[in-house]
C-alpha cells in the first residue's frame, strides 16, 4: 500500500457505506425509541422530539424502512471488506498488548495520528465492536419481527421477551459507540475530511 | 373512540410499575393522538435535528406506504405454515391477562348469544349463518401461546375453539382465494392471508382458559392466531368473508403494516 500523502485513505464504496450507515443508523434509532415509547420496559421513555415517526405506526413504517438501508448496505461493506482483504489488513492484527499500550498513549495525549491510514487498536477493537453490535441488533430484530420464523434465533436469543432486552442494549451499546466515535473525529477532524473525499 | 383512544396503550403485568406504566402510556397516547388526527407521519425529531422540513411529508408517506407493501409481499414468503408458535404450560399463563382495544374495558360491547348469528360470504360454496351452538358442536381444540402486541409487550394466554381450516372447509371456501376478512360487532374490521388463515395454529377461538370466551376477550368469538401481532386477531366477529380484494383493517388502514405477523 503506498503512504504517499496524495493516496487515497478510505476508498470509494467504504465512504458511501459509511454514510449510508449512518444515515440507516439514525433513522432506526430515532423510530425505534418511539416504538420502546409505545410499551416501555424501563422506567423511562424517550422524549418525543428526539423520536421519529409521530406515531407508533409511523415510527414502525421508518424502522421497517430504515432496517433494508441498513442490512442491504451492511453486507455491500462487509463483502466488498472482506472480498478485498481490507478487513484482515486495516484490523488485524489486534493483540492486548498493543491495545493496552495504545489505550495508555491515547489517555496520555501522547497516541501518534501521524499515518491515517492505519487505525490504531483501540480504534479497530471499537470497530470490530460496532460491527458485531450491528449484527447482533439485525439478528435480534429479525426474531422481534419474525418470531415464528426463526425458532432457532429466537431460542438462542433467550425467547421473544429476553429478545427485546438483546435489542435495546445492543441498540443502548451502538449509541454509545456512536457518542465516543464522534467526540474522537471532533478530536481529530482530519479523519472526517479523509471519510468524505477519500484523502 | 378517540377519547378512549389512549386505553389501547401499555398494559403490564409487573404490578409494581403498572400505574406509573398506565400513565406513561397515556401521556405517549396523548402525543399520538394528535398526529393520529394530523393523519401524518410527522418527522419529529428529524426536522428539529435540520431545523426546517427537509423533505415533503406527502411523498414521505407514500414511500414509506409503498415499502410497508413491499414487507407484506416479503412477510408473505417467509412465512412458513409448518413452523408453529411455541406453546405453554398452562403455569405461564400471564394473569389478569391484559384487555386491549381502540375503547376502554368500559366499552366492551356485549353480544347476545341469542340474537348472535355468524354470516359467511364471499368465495365460499355454504353461506348460511352459524349459531354459537352449532360452532361449539365442531371439534375443539385448545392451545397455550404468546400473544404479542404491535407495542412490544407481549403475554400468554390460552384459547380453545375450532381450527379455523376445518371451519373454512367446512364452508367450501375457495381456498386458492387470498384473502379473508373480519366484520366486527364492536366496528373493528380487518383481513388476513389465506395462508395464515390455514395455519394449524389458527384458531376460531369459544374459548379464554377454559371458559366461555367472556365479553373482554371477544365473545362469542375471537380469530386467535400466535403468528400474528394482537390487532390482526379480530374479536366479536360477526362476519366472515373470502376475497382476492384486500379488505384492509381499521388499523392497517392508517398505518400499521398489513401482514402484521411472524
Ligand atoms: C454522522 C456521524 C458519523 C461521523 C461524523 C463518522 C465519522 C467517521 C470517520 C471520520 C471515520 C474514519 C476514522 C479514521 O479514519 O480514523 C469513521 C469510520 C468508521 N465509522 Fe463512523 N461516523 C459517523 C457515524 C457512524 C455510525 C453511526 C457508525 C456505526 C454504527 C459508524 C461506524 C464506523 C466504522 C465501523 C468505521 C470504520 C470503517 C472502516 O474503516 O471499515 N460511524 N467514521
Amino acid at each position: 500500500m503506498s503512504k504517499g500523502n496524495n493516496s487515497l485513505i478510505h476508498p470509494v464504496w467504504l465512504r458511501v457505506t459509511h454514510w449510508l450507515n449512518a444515515i440507516a443508523v439514525l433513522l432506526l434509532v430515532m423510530s425505534g425509541w418511539r416504538i420502546y415509547d409505545a410499551a416501555p420496559f424501563f422506567d423511562f421513555v424517550i422524549p418525543k422530539n428526539l423520536t421519529l415517526g409521530g406515531w407508533l405506526g409511523g415510527a414502525i413504517q421508518w424502522h421497517f424502512a430504515a432496517m433494508w438501508l441498513l442490512v442491504c448496505n451492511g453486507l455491500v461493506y462487509l463483502a466488498c471488506n472482506a472480498l478485498s482483504g481490507r478487513l484482515l489488513h486495516k484490523f488485524f492484527p489486534l493483540s492486548p498488548r498493543a491495545l493496552v499500550a495504545d489505550l495508555v498513549s491515547a489517555l496520555t495525549g501522547r497516541l501518534s495520528h501521524a499515518d491515517p491510514s492505519q487505525y490504531n487498536a483501540v480504534q479497530r477493537l471499537a470497530y470490530l465492536f460496532v460491527i458485531a453490535d450491528a449484527v447482533l441488533l439485525v439478528l435480534s430484530g429479525l426474531v422481534l419481527w419474525k418470531s415464528v420464523q426463526f425458532p432457532i434465533l429466537r431460542e438462542l436469543l433467550g425467547g421473544y421477551e429476553a429478545t427485546r432486552r438483546v435489542h435495546f442494549f445492543a441498540m443502548s451499546a451502538l449509541v454509545a459507540f456512536v457518542g465516543v466515535h464522534l467526540v474522537m473525529v471532533a478530536l481529530v477532524p482530519r479523519t472526517l475530511l479523509a471519510m468524505i473525499r477519500g484523502r | 373512540m378517540l377519547k378512549n383512544f389512549s386505553r389501547h396503550f401499555v398494559i403490564s403485568n409487573d404490578v409494581v410499575l403498572k400505574d406509573v406504566r398506565k400513565d406513561i402510556g397515556r401521556y405517549v397516547a396523548d402525543s399520538s393522538r394528535r398526529a393520529f388526527l394530523q393523519r401524518s407521519l410527522t418527522l419529529g425529531g428529524l426536522s428539529l435535528l435540520s431545523g426546517c422540513d427537509i423533505v415533503d411529508e406527502n411523498s414521505v408517506d407514500t414511500a414509506l406506504s409503498t415499502i410497508s407493501r413491499f414487507n407484506d409481499r416479503v412477510q408473505g414468503l417467509l412465512f412458513n405454515p409448518s413452523h408453529l408458535a411455541p406453546t405453554y404450560a398452562d403455569s405461564m399463563i400471564t394473569r389478569p391477562f391484559p384487555f386491549n382495544a381502540f375503547y376502554g374495558e368500559d366499552q366492551v360491547v356485549v353480544v347476545d348469544e341469542a340474537d348472535y348469528q355468524l354470516e359467511v360470504g364471499g368465495m365460499v360454496a355454504d353461506k348460511r349463518t352459524w349459531t354459537v351452538a352449532e360452532l361449539r358442536a365442531m371439534p375443539q381444540i385448545d392451545q397455550v401461546t404468546r400473544h404479542i402486541c404491535v407495542e412490544g409487550w407481549s403475554a400468554i394466554g390460552k384459547w380453545g375453539g375450532v381450527p379455523f381450516a376445518n371451519f373454512l372447509q367446512r364452508v367450501g371456501a375457495d381456498l386458492s382465494a387470498s384473502y379473508i376478512g373480519f366484520k366486527c360487532a364492536d366496528d373493528y374490521y380487518t383481513s388476513i392471508d389465506m395462508a395464515t388463515a390455514l395455519h394449524p395454529q389458527t384458531l376460531l377461538a369459544l374459548t379464554y382458559d377454559g371458559q366461555t370466551l367472556p365479553p373482554k376477550y371477544g365473545f362469542p368469538m375471537k380469530l386467535r392466531m400466535p403468528t400474528k401481532l394482537g390487532y390482526k386477531n379480530p374479536k366479536h366477529i360477526k362476519a366472515i368473508f373470502v376475497t382476492n380484494t384486500n379488505p384492509g383493517g381499521y388499523w392497517e388502514d392508517q398505518g400499521y403494516n398489513w401482514f402484521g405477523g411472524s
